[in-house]
């Protein structure tokens, strides 16, 4: 429970300190996302053993498993894992951000933008499902934008942000609303299925923008990271301490929007993994600050573990990965909160 | 990496320059459009422990923050080694001058070790992120505010008292010549302001260090200051050394308060003793209705 810090230097200079438990916590996590992306990879009418999806993920399979494996799952399995990593990182820094666990993007109508824009696309135009994702994004990134500038004022606060974002979140809920009673029944069927949220039929059309997008957003995010720690401090110490906040944190609020936008127009609004990863990784790891990389990898493992239970768990009716997610994420957090309050800390 | 730490350790000595190292110059400071001060111009001397005293809502606060850069002046300009405070790279600037604001939050779960290491973060890189350097001043930091044992401690479940240790503690990690404290002892019982001050006084005193703190206790002001400076309605009404400027008529000017000045019996600095009740009554009677009325 007390440190686990473990400091490696080079001769050269280069140092790092690494909390042990953190980087251990992180090796699971990947570990049990691979494991549980193999497995779900072989779920499914035609199952597929493990031993073969590995096989054939390597190149050495039969044709037949083949295009079951890189055609149908592969790129079902790959968005699971981006959009779970995207929503636990961006979720970890709104949550950092506002200093606030409610600072989610859950919360503050990040998800309920980007469901108007997928809504007005689906409602007024009966668009395909390329323009269906490109209006989840602009939703998305306009309610991100209107949070912000709604909630500047010299410096974006933590409560500030929550309770302009829990407004901006009620009046697209009421939009929302509004157009699904203007739709027709096809397309508000359809309105509620992107709503759940699903991986269902996502191939590589949406791997590779999602791929491109964290490629450059998590690397830039992880260089701001030693800032965003010592904000957890107040803005005046890490400023005294000579870290640029606003700069640092206008940054890091526009990647956070991006990968949680780009994530809900690829998967629909997955409810509470932007919530609740980044509270599981902070739990597992025990550790201060933001925990970024441990909220990315629960992110993907969270989602990819629930989709395998959305499509096995109540037999030939699939549910939407959504659904699990909310059950299965609150569910785990609630109980971590129970036995946490029973061994007496927080 | 050699070149930053002979920076640090040469800025602890005054370099024998007549220009002092941290001043400001006909600063008006605002927040929004309420104007705090206008044209005002402090100058902190090097190497003393200066104090800033006030009452309530005077800008000894404000005058604070803008030194530190965490308020920018509508006109005028802070000069930190002659430059514009706010031109300069943030990093640098935090490694020249620290400060221990009134509010900062301990993070959940934070260790005292890991708190205090947090100071180091001006000196770090993303190359160079925990350097056997950085582990050093951290237990030195520790050591020299009496937390060396609480290292392993969760911060949250230290005493008000330890906590305002572990922070001054983090400010001296940053290794910096300036250290500048907002109000360090409010919330701290007698016997803990004490102990800060006693701090204070010995980082001043062994150190070198030039240190600006805002107090509300003008006794104590002046028992450790060297340079006392006493604000009103944003202007500087006195300043020098407590002994040659801490006069009943002083105190009556900045804080409208009848007193006594007599000698302090344990260090023969000033000592404000504030007339009795029905001898101010009496003798303000009139006045303070007047003020009240305005």
């Amino acid at each position: 429970m007390k440190t686990t810090n473990r400091a490696v230097r080079t001769p050269g200079g280069l140092s790092v300190r690494l909390d042990a438990r953190a980087v251990t916590v992180v090796l699971l996590l990947i570990v049990a996302a691979l494991v549980a992306s193999v497995v779900l990879i072989g779920t499914g009418d035609f199952p597929i053993p493990a031993a073969d999806v590995l096989r054939t993920l390597v190149g050495e399979g039969n044709p037949g498993q083949e295009f079951i494996v890189t055609e149908l799952r592969l790129p079902r399995v790959l968005v699971g894992l981006l959009v779970g990593a995207s929503l636990g990182l961006g979720g970890a820094l709104f949550q950092a951000i506002s200093r606030n666990p409610l600072g989610s993007p859950d919360v503050l109508g990040l998800g309920q933008g980007a469901t108007a824009g997928a809504l007005a696309v689906i409602v007024l135009g009966s668009g395909s499902a390329n323009q269906v994702a490109a209006g989840a994004l602009v939703g998305g990134l306009v309610t991100g934008l209107a949070i912000y500038v709604l909630a500047w004022k010299r410096g974006v606060h933590g409560y500030r942000l929550v309770l302009v974002g829990i407004g901006v979140s009620a009046i697209v809920t009421a939009v929302n609303g509004y157009l699904l009673t203007k739709s027709d029944i096809v397309d508000a069927a359809r309105a509620v299925v992107w709503m759940t949220g699903s991986l269902d039929g996502r191939d590589w059309d949406q791997v590779w923008p999602l791929l491109a997008l964290t490629a450059v957003l998590v690397p830039l995010v992880l260089v701001n990271a030693r800032g965003l720690r010592m904000m957890e401090m107040g803005d005046d110490v890490s400023y005294a301490l000579g870290v640029r906040v606003e700069r640092v944190r206008l940054l890091l609020m526009a990647a956070a929007v991006l990968l949680t936008a780009s994530a809900t127009a690829a998967a629909g609004p997955v409810s509470f993994v932007a919530l609740t990863a980044p509270q599981l990784a902070r739990r597992l790891t025990r550790s201060p600050g933001p925990n970024l990389l441990p909220s990315l990898c629960m992110g993907a493992a969270l989602l990819v573990v629930a989709d395998w239970v959305s499509q096995r768990a109540f037999g030939a009716e699939q549910l939407p990965v959504g659904v699990v997610t909310g059950v299965l994420g609150g569910v785990y957090l609630l109980w971590l909160l129970v036995s946490e309050r029973r061994a007496g800390r927080i | 990496m050699s070149a930053g730490v002979e920076k640090s350790t040469s800025g602890l000595n005054n370099q024998g320059s007549t220009v002092n190292r941290l001043s400001a110059e006909n600063v008006t400071l605002a927040y929004d459009q309420r104007v705090i001060a206008e044209r005002l111009s402090v100058a902190i001397p090097d190497n003393s422990f200066t104090v800033i005293v006030g009452p309530n809502a005077c800008g000894k606060s404000t005058l604070l923050r803008a030194l530190s850069r965490m308020l920018k002046p509508s006109e005028g300009r802070v000069l930190l080694d002659g430059q514009v405070i706010q031109s300069m790279p943030a990093k640098k600037v935090a490694r020249t001058l620290g400060l221990l604001p009134q509010s900062s939050i301990a993070p959940d779960g934070i260790t005292v070790a890991d708190l205090v290491g947090r100071g180091r973060y001006p000196h770090q890189g993303i190359l160079r992120q925990w350097s056997a350097e950085d582990e050093r001043v951290v237990q030195e930091s520790m050591r020299q505010t009496g937390v060396a044992e609480l290292g392993d401690r969760y911060v949250d479940e230290l005493s008000g008292g330890q906590r305002q240790r572990v922070w001054i503690a983090m400010a001296l990690a940053q290794q910096t010549p300036l250290l500048l404290l907002d109000e360090p002892t409010t919330y701290l019982d007698i016997q803990h302001q004490i102990d800060v001050l006693d701090l204070c006084a010995e980082l001043h005193e062994e150190q070198g260090r030039t240190l600006v703190a805002v107090l509300h206790d003008l006794n104590h002001a002046a028992r450790y200051a060297t340079h006392l400076i006493a604000l009103r309605e944003g202007r500087v009404i006195a300043e020098g050394a407590p002994k040659d400027i801490v006069t009943a008529g002083l105190v009556e000017e900045v804080f409208g308060l009848r007193c006594q000045v007599v000698d302090d019996p344990e260090t023969g600095t000033p000592l404000v003793v504030p007339a009795a009740r029905k001898a101010r009554a009496h003798a303000a009677g009139g006045k303070a209705a007047a003020t009240e009325a305005s």
